[in-house]
């Protein structure tokens, strides 16, 4: 398979792990642009790509910009306070109005689920999905495993720990979807308000657990998820609570396996879901993943952006 | 072209790069993915025979620099491959080496990509074999073998490294 057959990249579920390599087989060449001196090749020279966050972003927004003109694309970015949603317009009269000065690709996060979906219906624009709601964080998964395949050759049979709130997170659930996709064993962990139980019908070979420890035994790959207090409406989260029952600190590291590597999508809360100590520990691999989020947008935006309208 | 007269070929084209320049010390090789990186590396192999001088061997993958990748709505995207240059280019000369030399879109591709590492000093072409049909002004320095070919006729180099044999085959494209 050499090529996307696909408008948009909605999310990773219905996608079939031959259609997911595609993307990750390419991770070398697009990090070796990263590492050069002039980081720029031509490869979407004249492409307009739209960035539109209708939720705060940091990282992801930096990185799909940064990936956009490393590949010589034009970005321009929009942020949701500022746009004319504002002013009382529809979410599909927005991206019409974008989509009718032409843009090649539009990215795109919204805090409702199934928002890019609904309006990729609508749009003959290619969407890539940012992030919706608790849905879907495609490259995120993508940039994940890109981390994970340069510390191990595989990611069949690999045993990975996802803790932290599961229930509102879009990562968890694109990084599930593609783990086993991929062979993996997954063991989710969660206090019961965060870990629904339907979770473990997404996918074969998934295990719930309310035990950081026995999340952590055995695992090659611990993620580590932030408590999404925006997405839940709790007054005086019980934050040294939390941390004594579900932050992941040094002691923990002894059950996992030796080589294991401790990841998160971020923005990391210290001393909430994870130790200082363990952050900043050398098998922490937080900001590989920080860089391979360039890496990754850069192969999606090229195959998306690629395949000629 | 068969496997004895490639290997004559590469030797010839190295004795013609020891004559022309007086030292090697400066000189790298870049090979041209696919089938110029198995005959950079010979010719640099070749080279090491002749004068015992180690030249450093890069690769190039020009995927991104091509001008046609937009314009096959129904063809395959070409799979990308990594580019590894492990030296600096800065003031090198530098030989660019490829297996075929067509319409020379492929060599003006590779010299974007080339100049985005930095600025050698020179850049040369070497190729196996050059069927004609330039598109664009470019002409290379040493050449192993000049085919005259119709359009509509293809040449094929296959490397041991890749393939099952060495040889150049030239046959009538079929439709």
């Amino acid at each position: 398979m050499t090529e996307l057959d696909r408008k948009d990249l909605l999310g990773l579920e219905g996608m079939s792990a031959e259609e997911i390599e595609l993307f990750l087989d390419t991770t070398a060449s697009f990090k070796e642009i990263s590492e050069r001196t002039v980081k720029k090749v031509p490869a979407l020279r004249g492409k307009t790509i739209v960035n539109l966050f209708f939720e705060p972003s940091t990282r992801t927004r930096a990185s799909f910009e940064i990936a956009a003109k490393r590949l010589g694309a034009d970005t321009i970015s929009i942020s949701g306070e500022g746009s004319s949603l504002s002013k009382g317009e529809s979410l599909v009269d927005t991206l019409n109005t974008l989509s009718a000065m032409r843009p090649d690709v539009i990215v795109m996060r919204h805090s409702a689920s199934g928002a890019p979906q609904f309006l990729s219906r609508f749009l003959s624009t290619p969407i890539i999905n940012a992030g919706d709601g608790q849905h879907e964080h495609p490259t995120q998964a993508l940039l994940d495993a890109m981390t994970i395949l340069e510390h191990r050759s595989s990611l069949e049979g690999l045993r990975a720990a996802i803790i932290g709130d599961i229930g509102h997170s879009r990562v968890a659930r694109s990084n599930i979807h593609l783990l086993a996709k991929f062979g993996a064993e997954l063991v989710l962990c969660g206090p019961a308000t965060m870990l629904p139980r339907p979770l473990a019908e997404l996918a074969p070979r998934i295990s719930l657990t309310h035990s950081i420890e026995e999340a952590v035994s055995g695992a090659d790959v611990i993620m580590m998820l932030r408590v999404q207090l925006e997405r839940q409406n709790v007054l005086n989260f019980p934050k040294n609570e939390y941390f004594q029952f579900y932050g992941l600190r040094l002691e923990h590291l002894r059950l996992a396996h030796p080589d294991a590597i401790v990841m998160h999508p971020g923005p990391i809360n210290r001393g909430r879901e994870i130790s200082s100590e363990v952050a900043d520990f050398p098998r922490s691999v937080i900001l590989n993943q920080v860089e391979n989020g360039v890496t990754a947008r850069m192969a999606v935006l090229e195959r998306v952006c690629g395949q000629s309208s | 072209m068969a496997a004895d007269q490639v290997a004559r070929t590469v030797t010839r084209i190295a004795h013609e790069i020891v004559e022309r320049h007086r030292t090697l010390d400066d000189v790298a090789l870049v090979g041209i993915r696919t089938r110029g990186v198995p005959i950079a590396r010979r010719l640099s192999a070749v080279l090491h025979d002749i004068t015992s001088a180690t030249v450093p061997t890069g690769v190039l993958d020009i995927t991104l620099y091509r001008d046609d990748l937009m314009r096959h709505p129904v063809g395959p995207q070409p799979i990308l491959r990594k580019t590894e240059i492990e030296f600096s280019i800065d003031d090198r000369r530098i030989l660019l080496v490829d297996d075929v030399l067509y319409t020379g879109r492929t060599i003006r591709a590779a010299l974007d990509a080339l100049i985005d590492f930095g600025r050698p000093r020179q850049i040369q072409l070497a190729v196996l074999v050059d069927r004609g049909h330039r598109e664009f002004p470019i002409k290379a320095d040493y050449v192993g073998k000049n085919v005259p070919t119709s359009e509509s006729e293809f040449v094929e180099v296959h490397v041991t490294e890749l393939d099952e044999k060495d040889e150049v085959i030239l046959g009538e494209k079929s439709l």
